[in-house]
């Protein structure tokens, strides 16, 4: 069994204040797990805004090089200066779907032609009637078509469509890692469980494992096999995700599960916030600077204080 | 007995746009007709480009071109002033605004002038309706701050020294200090993180508690609608498709479209796999003939892209619009109600 992502307690803080000024902010402390060869499975990132989530997505996508610690990509370190080449295989094998679809695509530009480009891009593909054949695959396999998509402008299409024609993008370079980022925040309701059951498709089809990163622990619960929540840049607790969400150990976890808005009772609403849950989590953050992972059995880590 | 503070009938409120000479109608608002009740909180579900906001907008009474009012009444019964936003003018408007009726936005950065302190923008808004001089007008809205358990230091700060948590309570002080008969909360939540929406979502609810307030609460969040609102209206391309208790639309859906919302709910400790509805919704300026949702829906007839089914009572209090009301099931089983102790069958 080979190690595909192996994120090896990766750190990154940035400078605050002016360009003379000291101070910094540690936006991920210590982040490490990885993700292996032969097993796709959707790992999962919980986190508020502020817990280094994304700064932790774009450590993996190369954008953003570590304070310390090192990504590897199958041996190999991600950096943010590699040459062409190792730069192209890479991207080639890790690929990015955005949170907001209406963003990601130039609004001037047809879909097709940004699939396309991608496709020529990191497929050896010789000829149009071979490049429309793998944007075709990759578009149904995400239920549209390419007869659906050609021509068309990114207004033309609706949110949900769009985000598929994002994930349709990154496919078609045939990738064994799909880093998305928020993917479902920006799509309607009703076509929100299309993209996260598309997800769950990849990897059970495909083989395609997905880096899953939310705010949503209810869609995490229906995907997930593992699952890693962060805390303003320190993961508090890991673990298959059905176990950590089941019975979350570390308070600021607990908060978080007791903060999703319950259907058990509907019209009756139960909106008391956990006070006490929000004292701990808070009380915990404060003495995170002496803090460590330990490991608690079942693949599950919490962290504790002391 | 009932009170209604708002009657909406037979509503129409389009975009009228001229294109190459021909007349464009973006049916946005198309026939609604509710009534909301005095201290109840009304939710508005549906996806964008529903029309949930031009309908809010019509409310409100912020209609500027291109959206106008075709048909139909609105009507607000203060304490017995009666007012119809849609044909008052200005200075009417301006007398019922922020003392009888005001609004909680979605971007509280947009809402709260960024150039200037929190006080000087309740000044702002708030100053003329309550009609007090200076010191007077502080004493109130530190007492009112106070009340809502809001540090009065927020006053002295801008915008951007607050947390958008801090901001969006803010909001809610302005839109209560005048103390409102009825709100409009336009996604109030949507950009916060889960554990500061609950303590928002909590404030809101109190202070209407306390005041008896009614608001309209729109979201496209069917997990806030559960646990924030007494009542739902389900809004599809323009039209109200479903009403009813909060607890019936999502025990027993009437509509194929509402028992969709409710079902593709994920929940934790429940992984059954979810459905997720096909199809886009349709564009309004060229809506589908009859049933607006037919396309998509798995139960269509032939009936249904003839003729536009009515709203019609499909119990207490309980309306939907659709030709088959009857054959809708739930889609996924409720597991609450195991939870609930088996209410509702």
């Amino acid at each position: 069994m080979s190690t595909i992502l192996d994120v090896a307690n990766v750190s990154k803080s940035f400078p605050s204040g002016g360009i003379l000024s000291r101070n910094t902010v540690d936006a991920v402390v210590g982040a490490d797990f990885q993700i292996e060869e032969d097993r796709p499975e959707i790992f999962t990132i919980v986190g508020e805004s502020g817990s280094g989530k994304t700064t932790l997505a774009r450590m993996i996508l190369g954008l953003e090089a570590p304070s310390s610690g090192e990504v590897q990509f199958r041996g190999e370190p991600v950096s943010t200066s590699l040459g062409g080449r190792q730069r192209r295989a890479f991207m080639k094998a890790v690929q990015p779907v955005f949170q907001n679809p209406f963003e990601a695509f130039n609004p001037l530009k047809r879909v097709d032609r940004y699939i396309a480009s991608t496709a020529t891009a990191f497929r050896d593909l010789k000829g149009r009637k071979a490049v429309d054949e793998a944007m075709d695959e990759a578009l149904v396999s995400v239920g549209l078509s390419l007869a659906e998509v050609r021509g068309r402008f990114p207004h033309e299409l609706s949110g949900g469509q769009l985000q598929r024609a994002a994930i349709a993008r990154a496919l078609v370079c045939k990738p064994d890692l799909l880093v998305a980022d928020e993917p479902v925040s920006m799509v309607d309701a009703s076509l929100r469980m299309a993209i996260v059951n598309l997800l769950r498709s990849l990897r059970d089809d495909l083989g395609v494992s997905v880096i899953y990163i939310t705010h949503d622990l209810a869609t995490a619960y229906y995907i997930s096999d593992r699952i890693i929540i962060m805390q303003k840049g320190r993961v508090v607790e890991m673990g298959p995700a059905r176990a950590v969400l089941d019975d979350p150990q570390h308070p600021y976890s607990r908060l978080l599960k007791a903060s999703v808005l319950s259907l058990d009772n509907p019209g009756g609403g139960d909106l008391t916030p956990a006070r006490d849950l929000i004292a701990a989590s808070d009380d915990v953050l404060a003495r995170a600077g002496q803090s460590r992972l330990v490991d608690i059995g079942d693949g599950r880590r919490v962290r504790q204080y002391g | 007995m009932s009170d209604p503070i708002l009657t909406v009938e037979g509503l129409k409120a389009y975009y009228r746009v001229g294109q190459f000479g021909k007349n464009l109608d973006i049916r946005a608002v198309d026939d609604v007709t509710m009534q909301i009740e005095r201290g109840e909180i009304y939710g508005i579900a549906g996806e964008s480009s529903s029309g949930k906001t031009s309908l809010i907008k019509v409310l409100a009474a912020a209609i500027r071109p291109p959206l106008q009012v075709i048909d139909g009444s609105v009507r607000y019964d203060f304490g017995g002033r009666i007012i119809d936003p849609t044909k008052a003018s200005k200075a009417e408007l301006a007398e019922i605004r922020w003392k009888h009726l005001s609004y909680i936005m979605q971007g509280s950065m947009s809402v709260l002038n960024p150039v200037r302190r929190i006080e000087q923008t309740f000044r702002d808004f708030a100053q003329r309706p309550l009609g007090l001089s200076g010191a007077a007008f502080r004493a109130r809205v530190e007492e009112h701050l106070d009340h809502l358990k809001l540090p009065t230091s927020v006053l002295r700060s801008y915008p951007h020294e607050l947390s958008g948590g801090m901001r969006q309570r803010v909001t809610i002080g302005l839109a209560t200090v005048c103390r409102p008969e009825f709100m409009i909360a336009d996604e109030p939540t949507t950009a916060l993180d889960v554990v500061v929406q609950k303590e928002v979502l909590s404030l809101l609810r109190t202070v209407q508690q306390e005041m008896g307030a009614s608001i309209i609460f729109v979201t496209h969040d069917m997990s806030v609608h559960a646990n924030m609102t007494d009542r739902i209206g389900i809004v599809y391309a323009g039209r109200l498709v479903e009403e009813g208790p909060t607890r019936t639309l999502f025990t027993q859906p009437k509509h194929p479209y509402t028992a969709h919302l409710v079902a593709s709910l994920p929940m934790i400790g429940d992984t059954r796999p979810r459905p997720a509805l096909e199809g886009r919704p349709p564009s309004l300026a060229d809506p589908p003939k009859g049933c607006r949702f037919h396309p998509r829906c798995p139960m269509a007839t032939e009936i249904c892209s003839r003729e536009v089914p009515p709203l019609e009572s499909v119990g207490d209090r309980h309306r939907s619009a659709c030709w088959h009301a009857d054959e809708v099931r739930p889609l996924v089983e409720p597991a609450f109600d195991k939870a609930a102790g088996g209410v509702r069958a």
